[in-house]
C-alpha cells in the first residue's frame, strides 16, 4: 500500500506543474474552461504524464455541471490510495458512470497513464456534462470514449463482462422521487429516497458489467446506509472494504470498494484486509460504528 | 465519436434482440492525427468484432481494410498504421446511428453519441 495522498497535497504538489496542453484539437467547443489559479509560465514546464491526478485549474466548468467537490476530491484519493494495486490489475477497459465534470475519470486516467493500453469509457446522462467531460480530458490532452447514457445503456451488451475498473460517484444526497432524474445539475446529486434510487439501479448491473477480475468503486454516505449497500453486494457474490472514509462539514462520506469473492487471489490483489463473507458484516458494523462515531451527520 | 467507440454501441431498447451493429448515416466526418500506439492496438484487437468496425469504416469513407483478419497481421506496420487511422483518428462529428432491427435512430452531435432512450423504450 502506498500512503494516500489528498488531493490538497497533490493539488499543492501540483503547483509547479505548467501543464504544456491546454488548448486541443479536441477542445473546439465554446465551452467556457476557466482557469481558478493563472498559470505562472516562469515556472519549469514538466510533462504533464508526471501527474497522478487532473489538474484542477484544467478542469472545464459549466453551470449545469458538478464541479469537483469533497465527493469527487475523496474518490480520486481512494483511487490514489489504491493506485499501485490499480496498476498491477492491469485493467484493459475502465468505466465511469456519471462523469460530470470529468475530473475522476481524467485522473484515473492519468495515473493508469504509463501503461499505454487502457482503453477509458465514460457515460453521463447529461449531454452538456459529456462535453464538459471530453473538454477536460482534452485540457489533460487525453482522449476517451464519451456517450450519453443512462448508467450503461447502450454498451451494456458490448462491454458485457470487460470492465475491469468501474467506478461511480453516484446521485446520492436523500430527495423527493420527483427530483430524481429530472435533468439540468439536479441529476447530479438529487438520490430519491435516502439517496438511494439511482444507486440501487447501478447495484442491479454491476456484476453484468465487470470482468471476473473487476473492481468496482462507490462513493457513498451515511444516510445511504453504506453497511446494507455490501450487504447486498454481499448477496451477489462481492467482497467489499472502505478505502476511505471522511466526514466534511455537511457529510460523512465513504467511498467503497467490491470485488467478486469468488477466489482467493481476487481477494488477496484487492490490496484490501480480507474478510471473510461470515466475518464482513461484524467486520464492516465495527469498522463503520468506530469510524461514524464521530460524526455530525450519523443518525 | 471514433470507430473504437461505435463497437461497443448497440440498441438497447426493451425487447431488441439484434440491435449491433448500429449502422452508421454519416453527415460530417472529420480526420484528426493521434500518435500511433503499437500496444494500445494489440490489445485491444481481440475485443472488436471486425466485421462491425469494417462495415461502420466504410460507412465513414475508409476503404482499406482486409475482410479477413488474424493476430499475425499485427506484426505488420502497414496493416497497423491503416488499422490505428480506422480505429482511432476518423471521427464521426455529426450524423446518426441507426438500430438494425428497429430503425430507431440515435443522433451524434459535436462527435457525441445519445444513446438515451425515451421512457415507453425502456
Amino acid at each position: 500500500m502506498i500512503e494516500a495522498l489528498s488531493s490538497e497535497d497533490i493539488l499543492r504538489l501540483g503547483m509547479d506543474f505548467a501543464l504544456d496542453v491546454v488548448e486541443s484539437p479536441q477542445c473546439s467547443d465554446p465551452l467556457p474552461l476557466t482557469l481558478v489559479t493563472p498559470l505562472d509560465y516562469t515556472k519549469p514546464v514538466l510533462p504533464s504524464q508526471r501527474r497522478k491526478s487532473a489538474d484542477i485549474r484544467l478542469v472545464a466548468r459549466h453551470a449545469d455541471v458538478y464541479e469537483p467537490c469533497d465527493d469527487s476530491f475523496a474518490l480520486v484519493d481512494a483511487l490514489l490510495a489504491d493506485r499501485v494495486n490499480l496498476c498491477e490489475l492491469q485493467p484493459s477497459i475502465c468505466l465511469e458512470v456519471g462523469c460530470g465534470s470529468g475530473y475522476v475519470i481524467t485522473s484515473l486516467a492519468l495515473m493508469l497513464n504509463n501503461t499505454r493500453k487502457v482503453k477509458f469509457i465514460a457515460t453521463d446522462i447529461s449531454e452538456v456534462a459529456v462535453k464538459t467531460t471530453r473538454a477536460t480530458l482534452a485540457a489533460h490532452n487525453l482522449h476517451a470514449d464519451v456517450l450519453v447514457a443512462d448508467l450503461n445503456s447502450g454498451i451494456e451488451n458490448q462491454v458485457a463482462g470487460l470492465v475491469d475498473v468501474l467506478v461511480f460517484n453516484p446521485p446520492y444526497v436523500p430527495t423527493s422521487e420527483e427530483e430524481v432524474g429530472i435533468g439540468g445539475i439536479v441529476s447530479a446529486w438529487a438520490g430519491g429516497v435516502r439517496g438511494r434510487v439511482v444507486i440501487d439501479r447501478m447495484l442491479e448491473v454491476v456484476d453484468s458489467i465487470l470482468s471476473s477480475k473487476g473492481w468496482f468503486y462507490l462513493v457513498t454516505v451515511t444516510a445511504n446506509n453504506p453497511g446494507e449497500i455490501c450487504q447486498i453486494m454481499r448477496r451477489k457474490g462481492f467482497a467489499s472494504r472502505i478505502v476511505i472514509q471522511r466526514s466534511t462539514e455537511e457529510e460523512s462520506l465513504h467511498v467503497l470498494k467490491f470485488w467478486r469473492d469468488a477466489s482467493n487471489e481476487s481477494s488477496e490483489s484487492s490490496g484490501g484486509p480480507v474478510v471473510s463473507p461470515s466475518g464482513r458484516a461484524s467486520f464492516l458494523q465495527r469498522s463503520l460504528s468506530h469510524r461514524l462515531s464521530c460524526l455530525v451527520s450519523f443518525k | 465519436m471514433r470507430l473504437l467507440t461505435h463497437n461497443m454501441l448497440s440498441c438497447n431498447i426493451k425487447g431488441v434482440t439484434n440491435g449491433f451493429p448500429l449502422a452508421i448515416e454519416a453527415t460530417t466526418v472529420e480526420t484528426k492525427e493521434v500518435d500511433m500506439n503499437p500496444d494500445f492496438l494489440r490489445h485491444i484487437f481481440p475485443k472488436l468484432e471486425w466485421k462491425a468496425f469494417r462495415d461502420a469504416s466504410h460507412s465513414l469513407g475508409v476503404d482499406d481494410l482486409p475482410e479477413q483478419v488474424d493476430p499475425d497481421m499485427l506484426l505488420d506496420e502497414e496493416f497497423l498504421r491503416r488499422f490505428h487511422h480506422a480505429l482511432l483518428e476518423v471521427h464521426l462529428e455529426e450524423g446518426v446511428l441507426i438500430c438494425p432491427e428497429t430503425g430507431r435512430r440515435f443522433p451524434v452531435s459535436k462527435g457525441i453519441p445519445n444513446m438515451l432512450l425515451n421512457e415507453d423504450e425502456v
